[in-house]
């Protein structure tokens, strides 16, 4: 009886994680392989990832720089507010955590069709990269605001402060010397947590892109759609070799944060 | 006086940003449904249009499966995951909590290696095994981002669960199972339904998985995107929106003041 309460479970758990790693591993397999259809006899061969790079390195590098634009927005709107949040705690605060949250709860599409709608008569900004900008500041700066409020709310900030206020720091100096420095675990995982959610954003940008401003997640959907199955694996694997470590190190910055926390 | 001003000043830049491009734009699009030719009556429209009222259902339907699937899986693994320390365990957990940072797209793309004419499945097995665009595909995709956004709620609750509920249970000769009905399962349950929020609320509104596997299957989003690009039906994909929106708001809302969980509803 025993064994068997064991045994299952622990069969769930491996089947579980083969279904979700064979494809992984057959994506890789397959970018790397001269011919997925005949097999890894085939041979090896970087032909596909250096396609890849030929069709889609404009892709790649627009992504990247859109997650580091994202960044920047979201540090400048999400830490002065987590702050203000922070210091004033009451209803009013909590309602608007909850409606800036509210990108989290709504679908993408559904988000994209409104701002759609509302700016897509004005051109200039239409075709720019700045709107699909707009669509990645508004699903990552809840994550960002979440991230700051929740270490400031742990630290007693109002005792920090007025330590500082009685030596003669001004509100602006307090906040560089004493809410930064102190919010900085919460800071660095919710940046991590942008640039990932924002490299991998896809169901606002395809609504808000232009054919010509496509971003990694854009192109993959227009490899799978339209190359052979190779191209579209190597593709992925160059996806997979960004995402993976920013995942990770994601993980650890918010456990990080949640220790220091306690 | 000069601290109040700094605070509100702190909070200026998020609010502009935030009615600019979330307040405004949501209002535009509620106010979008009703400027159809049906006006406000568009709401009733869903229900009397076969196609609409079966997209709505079918969406439900896999959105269910997969929301019931994810569970039982999930809280399998999860517990058996929390309660038993082994070598590579930290691999499993890493491997289970991969897809995370995968959008709906790559997701999709799992699911065609896995299920498509070039896939694993057709190669191994005899006849042509070929689900990866069928709702089995479908299915299989929303399972698959779901699996980590469950396990990763059910993990946190079990973790906090006292050992001693169980130990004594066990020293008052509680079968194994009746542990795990009687002790665990009202022990999680909180997180349990938060849990099913959250892979219910992400099923119905996963476009990115929908659009590389359903192109010929009517799910809620891929519905509203074609009413949107092709039929250029503004009002019907405005009023399929808000439908949505308010159903996957509301879920998550619950599964919040559940269990406190923010998992993105990507995919």
């Amino acid at each position: 009886m025993k064994s068997f309460t064991k045994i299952i479970p622990l069969l769930v758990t491996l089947l579980t994680c083969a279904f979700l790693l064979i494809p992984i591993i057959q994506s890789v397999l397959a970018g790397l392989t001269v011919n997925y259809f005949r097999g890894l006899s085939s041979g090896l061969t970087l032909k596909w990832i250096g396609e890849v790079w030929m069709l889609y390195s404009g892709s790649i590098f627009l992504s990247v720089g859109l997650a580091l634009a994202c960044l920047i927005v979201t540090l400048v709107l999400g830490v002065p507010a987590a702050y203000a949040l922070a210091r004033n705690p009451g209803r009013a605060s909590r309602v608007l955590e909850e409606f800036i949250s509210l990108p989290l709860a709504i679908p993408g599409l559904a988000l994209a069709l409104a701002l759609l709608q509302l700016y897509g008569g004005w051109t200039e900004f239409r075709t720019s990269w700045l709107f699909i900008l707009v669509g990645h500041v508004l699903y990552t700066l809840p994550f960002m605001v979440r991230s700051v409020l929740s270490v400031l709310a742990a630290i007693d900030l109002k005792t920090l402060e007025e330590g500082a206020a009685s030596l003669g720091a001004g509100p602006a100096r307090r906040f560089i010397d004493i809410v930064v420095p102190n919010a900085m675990p919460g800071i660095l995982a919710g940046a991590l947590t942008v640039v990932t959610l924002s490299i991998g954003e896809f169901n606002l940008t395809w609504m808000l892109h232009v054919p010509y401003l496509k971003t990694l997640p854009v192109g993959l959907a227009d490899s799978y759609a339209s190359m052979r199955l190779e191209v579209a694996s190597a593709y992925t694997l160059v996806f997979f070799v960004m995402i993976v470590p920013l995942l990770m190190a994601m993980q650890w910055a918010s456990a990080r944060a949640q220790r220091i926390m306690q | 006086m000069i601290q109040r001003h700094f605070l509100t000043l702190c909070l200026l830049p998020l609010a502009i940003f935030t009615l600019a491009f979330l307040a405004i734009p949501l209002g535009r699009l509620v106010l979008a449904a009703g400027e159809g030719d049906a006006g406000w009556a568009i709401y009733l429209q869903i229900l009397q249009t076969p196609r609409y009222l079966s997209t709505l259902g079918q969406t439900v339907v896999v959105s269910l499966a997969v929301t019931v699937a994810a569970l039982a899986i999930s809280t399998t693994a999860g517990l058996f995951l929390v309660r038993n320390r082994f070598v590579g365990r930290n691999t499993l957990l890493s491997i289970l909590t991969l897809p995370l940072a995968f959008p709906g797209v790559v997701v999709g793309f799992m699911i065609i290696l896995l299920g498509g004419r070039q896939g694993l499945v057709n190669q191994i097995l005899p006849g042509h095994w070929t689900f990866a665009y069928s709702i089995t595909g479908l299915f299989l995709g929303y399972l698959y981002f779901s699996i980590p956004r469950v396990l990763l709620t059910v993990m946190a609750a079990a973790e906090k669960i006292d050992p001693a509920l169980e130990e004594s249970a066990r020293t008052l000769g509680a079968p194994p199972l009746r542990i795990v009905i009687d002790v665990l399962l009202p022990a999680l349950a909180p997180a349990l339904i938060a849990a099913g929020a959250i892979a219910f609320a992400t099923a119905m509104g996963a476009f990115g998985t929908a659009f590389t596997l359903a192109t010929d299957i009517d799910v809620l989003p891929m519905v509203i995107y074609t009413e949107f690009t092709l039929s250029a039906n503004i009002a019907m994909a405005s009023t399929l929106s808000v439908v949505l929106g308010l159903v996957t708001w509301a879920l998550l809302l619950i599964a919040r003041s559940l269990s406190g969980t923010n998992v993105a509803a990507g995919g």
